[in-house]
């Protein structure tokens, strides 16, 4: 277990460097000139253009920036944001908070849904139970999270004059207001989301249903209701493991249009503002820590299976 | 052999033609693929099909509720809400096409060379697949949409549509790698080789159509895919610009300021996105069905 907890973790290196090495010099690529972006036009000499792109290490060879950031991320320290130059780390750190949320409880949601209902589904298999869920879980496919959340927000505004307040309430601070807050984006997020755990629960319960040892326990007199629970439920649980724990990774840094709707301060807003303003230390730190997040979340899910199924740590 | 005669006369089925067969087996797939048909129509067709102009301003209507003269009411300007909806299903499929054709496409070769290929060629374009699906849709759509600004070709964004086909192209080639691997092992390959055909022979004439069934049905899948990467960019303002119509683009702006005097703004393009979505992902999943069932979107 511990050959290849070591041998998979040393795998994410290369993938964790070549994410840095696209981010940093396709971000380079960007058109405008983030100085001239921040002196936003105004009347200055050369002389101070020149100097603020030496204190940014603008004036450098893009190759000796790339091995400079790197080396002060790896101890990270992300360097300054080109727009309101306080540290990115910070920037991040603030809205972090938000967004972790929001992705919790939307997979909580999730799961809570996706896997009675996939299990009813799949027991019920063309019988309309099984159809409405499947009507359920293909129009949560369809539906964009972030028109879903403008959908509720009439909704609330219609029956409780309810607007998206403009402040974010931290849970520590007041639990009830954070909870009220940050429950609409993740039912707007979350029904898209356990509409593909769902589908994914559901099929994968009938593979394992035509596997020789549901067979077996069937034909020695085991209940129904305990092959599902014991034998059936157990082995596949792993792929829609996989799914709830990629989606919950792209929702750290993929909210972007969800937040906009409901005017959170989070991540993907974040990303959106540095994008616009052309700041690039914000962006290369934002990309590089969804990705991040992404690689650590698949490392997580191989050593879950390698934990639930032994085939898997002996190859 | 007077036993086997009433066997001999037992009538084979007439063979249908394959649409009127994926018709009778996908009942599902066949009800989305006529509305994706009708709405290309009116995409088409818009000009002939619209009661109004899309650019239209009209003071005097503005924000009017649904009525006989606007089945869906006015925006802010006054124009005809169906009228640019359906223009927006002119840029939804345009870009949706274009784009999943470009990303699918790309994905393909790169599956088919890379499992043809194999060894060393297969482990760097592998690693790079993976740094690429390290990103989540919608960020390396974004990221690709900053780098590359607009470049504008005969009304079409092509830098939206590159931004939008790029995600696409390590989920479509993970998926024919795989069916390619398959087709390597099969012995036309070894005998194609054995004739001394080129790499590039092998790989076009020989390889590429046999991953068609899988090509076709990531093609149908991203379309949808598409249709929600260009509402999103679009809303978000870095897509299609005014006054362009564009479903993302209309519920953007000025449709979020009047969420109460004007609902409809928001209701019928969301509703459009939707139903778009959910035609391509009926008629995608049941193509999946009908021609590889194994296949995981």
């Amino acid at each position: 277990m511990l050959r290849y907890l070591i041998h998979r973790a040393l795998l994410m290196i290369p993938t964790l460097l070549g994410v840095a090495i696209l981010v940093f010099f396709m971000l380079r690529l960007m058109p405008g000139d983030p100085v001239q972006m921040m002196l936003d036009g105004a009347n200055v000499s050369k002389e101070v253009v020149e100097a603020e792109r030496a204190r940014l290490g603008l004036d450098q060879p893009i190759y000796l920036q790339f091995i400079k950031w790197l080396g002060s991320a790896l101890t990270g320290d992300f360097g300054y944001s080109i727009w309101t130059g306080k540290p990115v780390l910070h920037e991040i750190a603030i809205r972090l908070e938000l967004s972790l949320e929001v992705a919790v409880l939307a997979t909580m949601l999730a799961v809570a849904l996706a896997l009675p209902l996939g299990t009813l589904s799949a027991i019920f298999k063309d019988t309309w139970i099984d159809h409405t869920i499947r009507v359920f879980s293909i129009a949560g496919l369809a539906v964009p999270s972030f028109w879903l959340g403008m959908i509720i927000i009439l909704g609330l505004l219609t029956m409780f004059s309810w607007i998206p307040p403009l402040t974010f309430t931290p849970f520590m601070q007041d639990p009830k207001a954070n909870l009220l807050q940050l429950i609409w984006p993740a039912l707007a997020v979350g029904y898209r989301y356990s509409a593909v755990s769902t589908r994914m629960m559901r099929s994968s319960i009938l593979e394992v249903l035509q596997e020789d040892y549901i067979r077996t326990a069937r034909a020695k007199g085991v209940y129904e209701r305990l092959v599902i629970s014991r034998h059936a439920l157990r082995n596949a649980l792993l792929p829609v493991i996989t799914v709830i724990g990629l989606e919950f990774a792209f929702l750290i840094g993929g909210l972007v249009v969800t937040e906009q709707v409901f005017n959170l301060n989070g991540i993907g807003k974040l990303f959106v503002q540095a994008i616009a303003r052309g700041d690039y230390t914000l962006l290369q730190a934002l990309v590089l820590l969804v990705s991040v997040v992404f690689v650590l979340v698949n490392f997580v899910i191989d050593m879950l299976y390698a934990v639930f199924d032994p085939r898997i740590r002996y190859r | 052999m007077s036993a086997l005669a009433p066997a001999l006369t037992y009538a084979v089925p007439a063979r249908r033609h394959p649409v009127v067969q994926f018709i009778l087996h996908q009942p599902l797939g066949a009800g989305g693929l006529v509305f994706i048909v009708i709405m290309a129509l009116a995409a088409i067709f818009a000009p002939w099909v619209t009661p109004y102009d899309p650019l239209t301003v009209d003071y005097g209507s503005m924000l009017a509720a649904p009525s006989w003269q606007h089945w869906m009411g006015t925006d802010s300007f006054g124009r005809d809400m169906l009228t640019r909806v359906i223009y927006g299903a002119r840029t939804a499929l345009a870009v949706g096409f274009l784009a999943s054709f470009v990303g699918s496409t790309a994905g393909a070769i790169i599956g088919v060379v890379s499992a043809y290929f194999g060894g060393k060629i297969d482990m760097i374009i592998q690693g790079f697949m993976d740094i690429l699906l390290s990103f989540p849709i919608i960020v390396l759509a974004l990221t690709v949409v900053a780098m590359l600004g607009q470049n504008i070709v005969f009304g079409v964004d092509i830098n939206l549509i590159i931004a939008i086909s790029i995600p696409m192209v390590p989920r479509v080639g993970r998926v024919v790698r795989a069916s390619a691997l398959a087709i390597r092992e099969l012995p036309y390959i070894d005998a194609a080789r054995a004739a001394g055909f080129t790499n590039t022979r092998i790989i076009f004439r020989h390889m590429v159509p046999n991953v068609v069934a899988p090509y076709l049905i990531m093609l149908t899948a991203y379309v949808a895919q598409a249709i929600l990467s260009e509402a999103s960019l679009s809303f978000l303002g870095l897509g299609v610009t005014e006054p362009t119509a564009s479903w993302g683009l209309m519920l953007s702006g000025a449709a979020a300021d009047f969420y109460q005097q004007a609902p409809w703004m928001i209701i019928f393009p969301g509703l459009a996105i939707s139903l778009a979505v959910f035609a391509f992902n009926l008629f995608g999943d049941s193509l999946r069905d009908w021609l590889d069932p194994k296949i995981k979107i």
